[in-house]
């Protein structure tokens, strides 16, 4: 009897040793190789194809972020308003403590990880580079940003031609929006990096990304409000030059035909934008290079 | 790459260099600019010929301003698993970063499976794996995940990542536990996991760093055995860096001794080990002869068999071994004619070879003093 079961068991658990196969199929490249450590990377940033534990806080962040305009949209419709009560320039600004967070979280996540466990040799003696790195993550964190700024947007939008407001107004604002929260994401993108690619350790990251945010902005409008009481409006504008958020808000008020949200309304006009968006430039540049800096000293 | 010293210019006055357009390092032959003996010659046989150099390097420097980490380094190393010994220091993992493309050398030049690699990084790091020496592996990932990561990061489309994934984790003997995080693993299996991101899209070429660092002598063992099978299962050459000489003569066909960024030696393991074996022969006393040893001796001086005075002190009947140098299949018959012959017991005959340590002390190496029968 006991050979009858070692017999049939023999038969399902035959193991066939093939031995070892020559790989002959298609080498991609470089290209290809930047291609999914970019789209591994913007998974990555919502925990998909990583852990459960790991998709709790970024999907909880995103659910966070659409709720308001989910509720704006039912508003607008049942009250049947005829414009929406919040702008769409407007809505990162409010939110920004819920992408300050997920930028805290994920930036880290996306480049700690690799440095801490001193992964990124194993990148580089591959035929990527360095640049095909720093863009495919700085590309993926920008990319993970737009969703979560662009997501609440699209759903305004759509609600606003639900409740039958005016098409071409509405178009215009989203489109605007659209600029805004993309500049945004570039901008929010580089610096979130830049902070977690500085520590290998991922808390320093964290904590160093949120106390960026908050505390350039915090400091900011303080001084703005400062500004605003003791009579002086025309120092303003040129505050908020100093923080990311403020940044933002600035060359959208000039050229995006958003509303400020500066004490007063005194954003910039388009000669104090420009200096705006040059600031934005410099900063989105700077990131990059010193990422790029960053990964010369590591590689290998 | 910026940075890069523009050597292109002494390449097309350097006609030593062929192997610059070669698909791999190649010697001229005389079919090659003969058409009529090309005809002559079976094509796999011309192949067989022209895979002669793996890596080429010739006098490479590498200078950082404080020290020179290579120093006109030369180097011809053929296909089979090549051992890289040298100390810490020794400019082993700067030759390494050189090969990949990813450091520029300061003078001289190198060139990986014939490619060039001051202008052709990208296409060798294609068909070449490394291995880092330090740990590299993210703990919160399965063994699967990661490799395929790694393998699509070599350019492998994604089926064929998963596909080779799977093949290279079970050849480097990681089954059930490939789908549990890495932060669980044992250091044995960690360096398996290392070796298999190396191997994951068939490199023609896998550079080893200190793979049995850390690893106690039962996964050294295997690890050697697994860097052994890499070459003579799966044809892969191997280059393989070691600070320790003693593990390298068991795995490689080729030994490289660099010290100090310049060559000290470089031969195969036969000429390191083999060239002359020596014998350990420990017979008993017997009552007709009360030293054994000594008679054993003289009998076998008197059949013209060199004997080494080396014994190795210190250990336990060092005194009652004699170290006969064999030079060939008949040494075997006399020693056993003559232990027989005078009657004693033969408690052992075995192969005492030489280490590559010896490289290290030349003097004790050099000149194996005879011994007279005293």
């Amino acid at each position: 009897m006991s050979i009858e079961t070692t017999g049939i068991q023999k038969d399902t658990t035959r193991i066939h040793n093939i031995g070892y196969r020559n790989y002959e199929g298609p080498r991609l490249g470089r290209a290809y190789a930047r291609r999914s450590l970019y789209s591994q990377s913007l998974r990555g940033a919502y925990g998909l194809g990583r852990s459960a534990k790991s998709k709790v806080l970024p999907m909880i962040l995103f659910a966070v972020m659409c709720l308001p305009a989910a509720i704006i949209v039912a508003v607008a419709v049942a009250t049947k308003l005829k414009d929406l009560p919040l702008d769409y320039t407007r809505y990162a600004i409010v939110t920004q403590a819920v992408i300050g967070l997920f930028l805290a979280a994920q930036a880290p996540q996306s480049v700690s990880r690799d440095l801490r466990f001193k992964s990124v040799p194993l990148y580089f003696s591959r035929p990527i580079e360095r640049i095909d790195y720093v863009l495919a993550k700085y590309g993926a964190m920008a990319s993970a940003l737009f969703v979560l700024t662009a997501a609440p947007l699209v759903i305004l939008y759509v609600g606003s031609l639900l409740a039958k407001m005016d098409f071409a107004d509405q178009t215009k604002g989203f489109g605007q929006g659209m600029v805004s929260v993309a500049l945004l994401s570039v901008l929010f993108g580089g610096l979130g990096l830049v902070m977690a690619a500085l520590t290998p350790r991922r808390g320093f990251g964290v904590a160093a990304v949120i106390a960026t945010l908050t505390i350039t902005y915090g400091a900011v409008s303080t001084v703005q409000a400062i500004a605003w009481e003791t009579g002086s409006p025309g120092v303003i504008k040129w505050l908020g030059l100093f923080s990311p958020v403020t940044l933002v808000d600035g060359v959208q008020t000039a050229f995006l035909g958003a509303t400020s949200a500066f004490p007063g309304e005194a954003g910039p006009g388009a000669g104090a934008g420009v200096v705006y968006l040059l600031v934005v430039l410099a900063l989105v540049l700077g990131s990059y290079a010193v990422l790029m800096r960053r990964y010369r000293k590591v590689g290998l | 790459m910026a940075g890069r010293p523009a050597i292109t210019g002494l390449w097309t006055t350097a006609p030593l260099f062929t192997f610059v357009a070669a698909p791999y390092g190649s010697v001229p032959l005389e079919s090659d600019t003969d058409p009529a003996a090309r005809a002559d010659v079976p094509c796999v046989v011309r192949h067989y010929l022209r895979i002669v150099t793996v890596i080429a390097t010739e006098s490479l420097s590498k200078r950082f301003p404080r020290v020179t980490a290579l120093d006109r380094l030369s180097l011809d190393i053929g296909p089979g698993v090549t051992g890289l010994v040298g100390a810490n220091g020794a400019g082993k993992s700067t030759l390494i970063k050189i090969l990949l493309g990813l450091s520029p050398a300061t003078e001289g030049r190198a060139a990986v499976l014939g490619l060039d690699v001051a202008t052709s990084g990208a296409a060798i790091r294609e068909q070449v794996g490394y291995m880092p020496e330090h740990d590299c592996l993210p703990p919160d990932v399965s063994a699967t995940e990661f490799v395929v990561h790694m393998a699509r990061m070599s350019g492998l489309p994604p089926t064929a990542a998963r596909e080779r994934t799977a093949d290279t984790l079970r050849h480097v003997g990681l089954y059930e536990e490939r789908y549990r995080p890495i932060g669980g693993y044992s250091t044995g299996m960690k360096q398996r996991v290392k070796l298999a991101q190396a191997l994951v899209h068939d490199p023609k070429l896998v550079l080893l760093d200190e793979p049995t660092n850390g690893l106690d002598p039962v996964g050294r063992d295997e690890m050697l055995g697994l860097i052994r099978r890499v070459h003579t299962d799966f044809g892969i050459s191997v280059l393989v860096t070691s600070h320790l000489l003693g593990e390298l003569e068991r795995t490689s066909d080729h030994v490289v001794v660099i010290d100090g960024g310049t060559l000290l030696r470089s031969s195969s393991t036969s000429d390191f080990t083999q060239i002359t074996t020596t014998l350990a022969v420990e017979v008993t006393d017997t009552d007709t002869h009360p030293d054994g040893t000594a008679v054993l001796r003289k009998a076998l001086a008197a059949a013209g068999i060199t004997l080494h005075a080396r014994v190795e002190d210190g250990l336990p009947g060092a005194g009652h071994i004699l170290l006969v140098e064999a030079t060939g299949e008949e040494t075997y018959d006399v020693v056993r004619d003559t232990v027989a012959g005078l009657g004693l017991g033969l408690v052992r005959m075995e192969q005492r070879r030489h280490h590559i340590a010896e490289v290290f002390r030349p003097e004790a190496a050099a000149q194996p003093t005879e011994v007279q029968a005293r």
